[in-house]
């Protein structure tokens, strides 16, 4: 453990050095195991942040009511613990810069984690496939890479972020402020005669009324991947 | 919680499924006996809060695959699915 990095009050960033670590793409996961002094283990998937280019790996881990394992990386993590990690895991919910774009990544809360990883390698390998970021947060001190996104919105890469507030919203604000539907997306998702790939990511109910949504304005669906957290229990 | 909301995807069981199967396979295609569909794994609909982990189709939720894992073995049931199809080692 070699960095913690606080991005909102209630998510963090773990940077790790990892031993023969074999690389990774953009948008896959680890496991995390914890082992308690009395043999007891609990396991969690946690999605890579940082992007595939970035020597270290980092993971963003939101802190979960009750979550027995978020807490602790969340709470008690001190630079220099060790932890039990197994990966990268996974290899559909995957975005490689030659596999082109236009890309369009909708996420909810925490979901923005292997989004980023994305964005973060599109910028990194100096890929201008078009991209545009949809992120639903419930206020604005829960964007979680509020700087980053702005100054990857600001670079070359003509990156988009469209940021919706769903809970408070600071005043004078003039972005949206509603959970993400077939309005929103209409006016800020590539219109599917581009061919875009989607990748959605978020809370279980999130990601199937934003995929359902996506395939009614035209999306095929095996365009639309993606990634439900579902209950994880922390 | 509701059934729906427990829901994950085929690749949020990728790292059971690469100790079981000993790569990554969520890539690879299952075919659905029940409705005859053919998708990635990583894109069918995953359970995990069973005693053991389901995958099921993502048109017809029929049982695809069941994993458990009694201390060590790995068991697998493939009630209602046809084929797998997995990219063999490059």
């Amino acid at each position: 453990m070699a960095e913690l990095i606080d991005e909102t009050t209630r998510a963090r960033s773990i940077v790790l050095n990892v031993p023969d670590w074999p690389g990774h793409r953009a948008g896959q996961h680890v496991d995390v195991r914890l082992t308690a002094e009395d043999g007891y283990q609990a396991q969690r998937s946690y999605s890579i942040a940082s992007a595939p280019e970035d020597p270290r790996v980092s993971i963003t881990v939101e802190l979960l009511p009750d979550g027995e394992v978020s807490s602790y990386l969340v709470g008690e993590l001190r630079v220099g613990d060790q932890f039990e990690l197994r990966g990268p895991i996974g290899g559909y919910f995957v975005w490689e810069a030659q596999m082109g774009g236009p890309l369009l990544l909708v996420a909810g809360g925490s979901g923005i984690v292997p989004l980023m990883s994305m964005l973060r390698h599109g910028e990194a390998s100096g890929a201008s496939v078009g991209a545009r970021l949809v992120y639903s947060s419930r206020s604005w001190e829960d964007v979680i890479y509020r700087d980053e996104l702005q100054r990857l919105a600001a670079g070359a890469n003509g990156l988009q972020v469209f940021h919706t507030l769903t809970r408070s919203q600071p005043e004078g604000w003039m972005g949206y402020a509603q959970r993400v539907d077939g309005a929103m997306l209409s006016e800020t998702a590539w219109p599917a005669s581009s061919s875009p790939t989607a990748f959605v990511c978020g809370p279980t109910p999130f990601v199937e009324s934003v995929a359902s949504t996506l395939v009614l304005l035209g999306y095929p669906a095996r365009s639309v991947k993606t990634e439900r957290f579902g209950p994880t229990g922390g | 919680m509701e059934g729906s909301e427990m829901r994950t995807d085929g690749n949020a069981i990728a790292g059971v499924l690469q100790e079981v199967f000993v790569r990554e396979v969520t890539t690879g295609r299952i075919a659905c006996a029940g409705c005859g569909k053919v998708e990635p794994i990583g894109a069918e609909h995953a359970y995990t809060q069973a005693p053991g982990i389901v995958l099921r189709c993502r048109h017809c939720e029929d049982v695809l695959l069941v994993v458990t894992q009694p201390p060590g073995w790995n068991l697998l049931a493939f009630p209602r699915s046809r084929w797998i199809e997995i990219a063999a080692e490059p």
